[in-house]
């Protein structure tokens, strides 16, 4: 008997159910599948390809929780025509999905070990799976830390979450920016200044690190002072990924395809070509 | 009567510090305490202390008559507070505020660097220390001025 293999090119119609305004020009989609679908299973740093109809398609990190398939969620910066196209979805209204692509973040290996988290900016979306995994299976972990850096407080993601996240007892949550009013309680500063506030045991301790590339290099280089080993320092290369199943070459990186080889890369994998300016 | 010695010694910046440059220090220093809101220095206003922090948060705040005040930079225990008292006019250029109670050592800046001056050894020394603070503080506002979550 022959079996047809879905075509991995043929976007998939999901409905939006709810978008949410997270900051001035981001939004996150809650989105359900087709009539009858058993919900979307993903790996936590895993991204899909979104088709606004007509205009075009875009590489997007998920950013929902990997335990609760049957609502797809993904946070979208407004910066282009497309992510303009699918930020401007009314609920109702369909978009293309294909995926899900790429190397996850390696939460079941970090077991046993204590977890830094950092991101940057947009960069805590892709990693929010993996603290949703990290919390659903606390038990599995050592010491759990959260080190997040934006420009201003209106730029946080996830507010709201944030807040519920740091005020319990298991994680410890470190919020950073650039610049502030007087009602802000929390730090001001960079990312970077944060790690060595936090506690953990450099020799069993997995970092996931994702953000802006400048933000990456210093973030690495901090955690790399502190101990850590490059292979225990994860780092999400996103960065322009087309077909998202390594045909086209578009997200060629050296020898890697971004969007089969990672995004999720040990540090260690990519150092040779992790600031290299040529590519 | 009560020396601060000890307390002085266990403050990051003066940790280390041979005993008996730890006691010329502590002599120019007295304890502070500061409630949540009030300032610990203004800017434009004559740079008389340098405030090293012992318990508590500081804002580091910049006035502008359009936005009001803005927060800088945010310090905590075992840093320090005062750019400026090694150079003229030796002014405080930001506001400082505590957010919370906070407990400072303040350092009598003119006491201090005339004890410096007399002890080439401890000025050494505090100025090794301070370029390290304020390396710390270039590469911090170097990192915020480039916007790197926007790049």
């Amino acid at each position: 008997m022959i079996t047809k293999t879905p075509d991995p090119m043929l976007p998939t119609p999901w409905v939006v159910q709810r978008v949410r305004r997270e900051t001035a020009d981001t939004y996150t989609l809650e989105l359900a599948g087709p009539r009858g679908a058993a919900g979307f299973a993903f790996a936590p740093g895993q991204f899909n390809m979104l088709y606004a109809f007509g205009v075009g398609e875009v590489p997007i990190s998920i950013s929902g929780d990997p335990e609760r398939p049957e609502t797809l969620m993904h946070t979208i910066r407004d910066v282009g025509s497309v992510t303009h196209a699918i930020c401007g979805l009314k609920k109702g209204e369909a978009l293309g999905v294909r995926g899900p692509y790429g190397t996850p973040w390696p939460v079941a290996e970090a077991a046993g070990s204590d977890v830094v988290v950092v991101a940057g900016g947009l960069g805590l979306a892709p990693l929010r799976p993996a603290i949703y995994h990290l919390l659903n299976h606390r038990a599995d972990y050592g010491a759990l830390e959260l080190i997040y850096g934006a420009r201003t407080p209106g730029d946080l993601l996830y507010r709201r979450e944030l807040e519920r996240w740091r005020g319990r007892f298991d994680i410890r949550v470190h919020v950073t920016v650039d610049s502030a009013g007087p009602d802000w309680r929390a730090n001001v500063g960079v990312v970077t200044d944060l790690i060595a506030r936090a506690r953990f045991d450099p020799e069993h301790t997995l970092a996931l690190v994702c953000g802006p590339g400048i933000m990456m290099r210093f973030t690495v280089r901090e955690l790399l002072a502190q101990g850590l080993k490059p292979h225990r320092i994860l780092v999400s290369m996103e960065r322009n990924m087309k077909c998202g199943i390594g045909l086209c070459g578009h997200c060629q990186w050296g020898p890697f395809f971004i969007c089969k080889d990672g995004p999720v890369f040990t540090f260690e994998r990519i150092q040779d070509w992790f600031d290299r300016r040529e590519v | 009567m009560e020396t601060l010695e000890p307390i002085v010694a266990g403050h990051p910046f003066f940790r280390g510090l041979d005993p008996r440059y730890l006691q010329m220090v502590a002599t120019c220093a007295s304890r502070v305490n500061f409630s949540a809101g009030q300032l610990l220095c203004r800017a434009e206003e004559e740079a008389r202390q340098f405030f090293a922090i012992l318990h508590g948060r500081v804002a580091v705040e910049i006035f502008s008559a359009r936005r009001g005040p803005v927060t800088l930079q945010m310090l905590g225990e075992g840093e320090v507070l005062g750019w400026l008292w090694f150079d003229k006019p030796y002014h405080w250029h930001f506001d400082a505020r505590a957010l919370e109670i906070t407990r400072v050592i303040s350092l009598d800046v003119k006491a201090l660097m005339e004890t410096c001056e007399k002890n080439p050894d401890l000025g050494y020394e505090l100025l090794k220390r301070y370029a390290h603070a304020l390396a710390v503080q270039f590469r911090v506002a170097r990192l915020q001025l480039m916007d790197m979550y926007g790049t």
